[in-house]
């Protein structure tokens, strides 16, 4: 097989950071703080690149709808592997509104230009925890989807065999290509991007389109009351000896008698 | 590629990596720069490779310390530990 395969890859706010809500309780702080390709859709990138070293594949293409500074995810992605990217463009300003839905369209619309067989995405972006471009995406293109993949292997004529992971074991299914695939956890281990690859990258071909010219429409669907932060532990107490403790136990009602 | 330019090589290397290491990129690079600075007069071409060797391995550990650290920060959030 040679297939042709799209990336879904999304700049997202860096694992390690720790997360502050904005004062206006808006959303979070994203300023000056330090973004990373979301790590599903790495684990997404690793296995078409993967795909590709087994000849499974013979283009790998990463695709990110984003701001300008998404450039800087893509470049990453092509040192991890990717062959080419195409870059969505939209301004700054309009980050924080873009939503599965919008993506999902994005994509749609760069796969009916290109040919492609197969959309990869991450099961979910650690930022808003959606998990909905890909089955979005399969809904509009009307394709097959596979999602939470923890193996994909070739399925002869014209098929991948896909084991999923779902709640309380593996479901192993047999997709027709064109598909829509979502990465797992388990699934892989990317690789690290080495500076040579970094340097390499550079002379790849991005293609950068702006949202607009595609015809996105970046209108929200949903509605942001208020974006608040967890709320935080109390501390706990000591208590001296076993009587004490049994007596506060049973204040709280755990212990009866 | 010569030994002094697989040394300048590897400090590149290092550093780059260093710039997202946990206790900070400046903690790293000083760190980084002192070893060399430590080595700086070794010039048998035997102790050289086998200071490079040393680097190299030093480069699987810290990638290995990056990608475990990063798994096991998405299966605390996103997976129910297993009995």
């Amino acid at each position: 097989m040679s297939l042709r395969i799209l990336v879904g890859v999304k700049r997202v706010v860096d694992f390690a950071v720790k997360v502050r809500v904005k004062p206006d309780k808006t959303g979070v702080v994203t300023d000056g703080v330090q973004h990373s390709m979301n790590p599903f859709d790495e684990i997404a990138l690793e296995e078409a690149v993967k795909m590709k070293e087994k000849k499974l594949a013979s283009e790998v293409v990463a695709f990110t709808l984003g701001g300008p500074k998404s450039q800087e995810t893509l470049r990453n992605a092509m040192a991890k592997g990717a062959d080419k990217a195409i870059h969505v463009e939209i301004p700054e300003g309009d980050v924080a509104k873009v939503e599965p839905l919008h993506v999902a369209q994005a994509i749609q619309k760069v796969v009916e230009k290109e040919k492609f067989d197969v959309v990869f995405v991450g099961k979910q972006a650690i930022d808003d925890d959606a998990s909905q471009t890909g089955p979005l995406l399969a809904g509009l293109l009307d394709w097959p989807q596979a999602l939470y993949a923890s193996k994909v292997e070739d399925g002869g004529s014209g098929t991948l065999k896909v084991t999923r992971e779902i709640d309380g074991g593996l479901d192993t299914i047999k997709v027709k290509l064109p598909a829509v695939l979502s990465a797992d956890l388990r699934l892989n281990e990317p690789r690290y991007a080495t500076l040579p690859n970094i340097m390499k990258a550079k002379k790849k071909p991005l293609d950068k389109i702006a949202a607009k010219d595609l015809g996105i429409d970046l209108t929200p669907q949903t509605k942001i009351l208020e974006v608040a932060e967890p709320p935080v532990r109390k501390a706990g107490g000591f208590v001296a000896d076993v009587p004490e403790l049994v007596q506060k136990l049973k204040e709280k009602g755990f212990v009866k008698g | 590629m010569d030994l002094r330019c697989r040394v300048l090589h590897l400090y590149k290397t290092l550093y780059y990596m260093g710039k997202e290491y946990p206790k900070g990129a400046q903690f790293f690079h000083e760190r980084l720069k002192n070893a060399f600075k430590r080595n700086a007069n070794v010039t048998e071409p035997k102790d050289v490779e086998n200071l490079l060797e040393r680097g190299e391995f030093v480069i699987k550990e810290i990638e290995a310390l990056y990608k475990l650290r990063k798994y096991r920060a998405m299966k605390q959030r996103y997976y129910e530990e297993n009995k």
